[in-house]
């Protein structure tokens, strides 16, 4: 019989996962590595992981890895890819890292079109330091540093990543996901290996934000989770290409 | 030996190129922006990047990044930039990734001044960051000196697996001297030593054939963090080989002047004048403050010996403890202390010198 799918080279086979149930971490490290495998650059590609739940894959992963001060990954991806052009860098990102603590190192990379690839993981929560408010926290969410939840007043409103970055010129590929139906997972594996496509193409900045759940930190189950996630974190997070300088 | 006028901030740079630097990524900060502007025209010459950072902490990323894929990079910034800085350091420490960086120093904590002075010596020989790590520490006096630490530096760097600081001054940074740089290493010769560091690089690996590149600059295990430490004390005890000092006239001295960098610089002339008034005095200048050469001053004849004088721009004072450790209370020890950019004049040294030696 054919072997018409199997588990990716990318990832450990006698690791345990210590991700919690339905956490949508653990789909993105498979898809990743499922692209790196189709493209055949799990040899030559250098993962730089943002600090938080988004990290724990660098116990998962078989490839090379190196974990960046908390918010800095797109800096340290800066320096590997500059001073090694032929390695493929991409980096991995929660939203506290990428949009709160490395917002200032996320806008400049972008800003500079560096040849790198970023998946940022937005699940509108802090995860691994026990859901405080996070930069994409929706508007009346609880998180524990909001007890009553995200006021616009004193809080200010969610950051919306793929749009701000639009507004510069250098980025080619933005586009924001999700991994809430196999359609839908689908599709993510496809935005992250045109992100990918375009890093070997030599093409410039790409960033795919896949929006996710935090089953643990939201107070809710899994089944739960995706419910709120279509609900709410989708009405505040449109799907869809923002850029694509490539296709243009 | 072909003998040039140079910056010291540009022999600095110069001197990092010809020892394989082929990459530097900084932010604008006075009094060292010769420095990233010299290796903005240099380093395409040679094949290597320049990035201005956005920030001290996304440069020291990036350099903390370059350094991982083998690639020998660097770093600069004064004073306030240096404490940006310390997140990427001590992450540099504990990944075991081996940079190099500068601190060419200004007067006092906070933004202070843009004038010269040594308030950073704490900062630089006991604490550039978290988690107690410790790193190899040079104080050039002279342009010459900066340009041969600078370009040993990396060698150093590169055998410990571990972050080596230049401690200069504003003074050192701006003054041109007659230098004979070290020698250009030829491009093959830089690509090899990169070539070399592939196994524990972050360059990519075939997880099929070969163990992946993963570093680490903290450990999920806490038995692995423990003995990360250890590892890293027993490196850190390794140095005392490595301590390297300038002992001027000790043998027949009375006073004995304690002071590294730009003060042991204006310290010596002082030492030369009083000697031709017939005044017994000597100087112990720590060429390398961590590892600080306590040894040098077991070398004194402390039946001789009336007291040490600590010579530093830096008020408190602060290599004074780590003079009063090497001492062990054979003798007194004073001080001669300026600050807040005030460059320390000989007079003044010269006065503290005859005050004690009268007494
Ligand atoms: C400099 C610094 N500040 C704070 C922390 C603590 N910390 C660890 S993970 C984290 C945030 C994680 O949230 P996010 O980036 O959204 O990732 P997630 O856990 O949700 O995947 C924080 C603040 C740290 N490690 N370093
Ligand atoms: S805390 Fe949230 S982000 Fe972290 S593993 Fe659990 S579900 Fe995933």
């Amino acid at each position: 019989m054919e072997k018409v799918y199997g588990r990716t080279a990318a990832i450990q086979k006698d690791m345990v996962s210590s991700l919690c149930p339905g956490c949508m971490h653990s789909t993105m490290f498979k898809l990743i590595g499922e692209v790196l495998e189709k493209l055949d650059i799990l040899s030559r590609t250098a993962s730089v992981f943002g600090i938080g739940c988004c990290g724990l894959g660098m116990q998962y992963i078989t490839y090379d890895n190196v974990t960046a001060p908390h918010g800095r990954a797109c800096a340290v991806a800066t320096g590997v890819k500059r001073s090694t052009p032929e390695t493929i860098v991409y980096t991995y990102q929660g939203d506290g890292d990428l949009a709160s603590i490395g917002l200032g190192e996320t806008i400049s990379a972008a800003n500079r079109g560096e040849n790198i690839t970023v998946i940022f993981v937005n699940n509108g929560i802090y995860g691994m330091t026990g859901g405080q408010m996070a930069p994409t926290t929706l508007v009346g969410m609880k998180a524990s540093t909001a007890p009553g939840g995200r006021n616009p007043k004193e809080h200010g409103y969610p950051l919306h990543m793929c749009e701000i970055l639009n507004q510069l010129t250098a980025p080619v590929y933005l586009e924001r996901c999700t991994c809430n139906t196999p359609a839908n997972v689908i599709k993510t594996r496809k935005a992250i290996e045109k992100a990918f496509q375009n890093q070997i193409q030599g093409a410039g900045f790409s960033m795919v934000e896949v929006v996710t759940s935090c089953p643990t930190n939201w107070g809710l189950d899994p089944i739960e989770s995706l419910k709120f996630l279509e609900e709410k974190m989708l009405t505040e997070f449109p799907l869809g290409v923002y850029r694509d300088r490539q296709e243009a | 030996m072909k003998r040039t006028f140079m910056k010291g901030c540009e022999a600095i740079a110069e001197a990092a190129v010809r020892s394989g630097c082929r990459f530097f990524a900084g932010y604008p900060i006075t009094p060292q922006n010769e420095i990233p502007e010299y290796f903005a025209r240099r380093l395409p010459e040679v094949g290597g990047q320049f990035v201005q950072g956005e920030s001290e902490v996304a440069s020291i990323s990036m350099v903390y990044g370059a350094a991982q894929t083998g690639t020998r990079a660097m770093t600069s910034s004064s004073s306030c930039g240096i404490s940006l800085k310390s997140e990427g350091i001590s992450y540099c420490a504990s990944a075991h990734v081996p940079i190099v960086y500068a601190n060419i120093s200004r007067g006092g904590p906070g933004v202070g001044t843009i004038q010269p002075a040594q308030q950073d010596y704490f900062q630089a020989t006991k604490a550039s960051g978290n988690g107690g790590f410790r790193m190899m520490v040079f104080a050039p006096s002279t342009v010459q000196e900066a340009a041969d630490m600078t370009y040993a530096a990396f060698d150093y760097a590169q055998r410990d697996r571990n972050p080596v600081l230049i401690l200069a001054d504003g003074v050192l940074g701006a003054i041109i001297e007659p230098v004979v740089l070290p020698p250009m290493r030829p491009d093959e010769e830089v690509s090899a030593m990169k070539k070399a560091q592939r196994s524990w690089a972050l360059v990519g690996h075939d997880p099929a054939k070969e163990p992946r590149s993963f570093i680490e600059p903290g450990h999920w295990s806490i038995q692995e963090q423990e003995q990360s430490c250890k590892d890293n004390a027993a490196l850190y005890d390794s140095w005392e080989k490595d301590a390297q000092e300038e002992s001027l006239m000790i043998d027949d001295a009375e006073i004995v002047i304690a002071a590294y960098g730009i003060s042991g610089r204006i310290a010596r002339s002082a030492v030369s004048l009083l000697r031709k008034d017939g005044v017994k005095v000597g100087m112990i200048r720590p060429k390398t403050v961590s590892p600080f050469p306590e040894k040098a001053f077991d070398k004194l004849n402390y039946k001789r010996v009336k007291a040490i004088l600590d010579v530093e721009m830096s008020i408190p004072a602060q290599m004074v403890y780590d003079v009063r450790l090497a001492v062990k209370d054979r003798c007194p020890i004073e001080t001669c202390l300026r600050s807040g950019g005030e460059v320390i004049r000989r007079e003044e040294i010269i006065a503290s010198v005859r005050a004690l030696s009268k007494a």
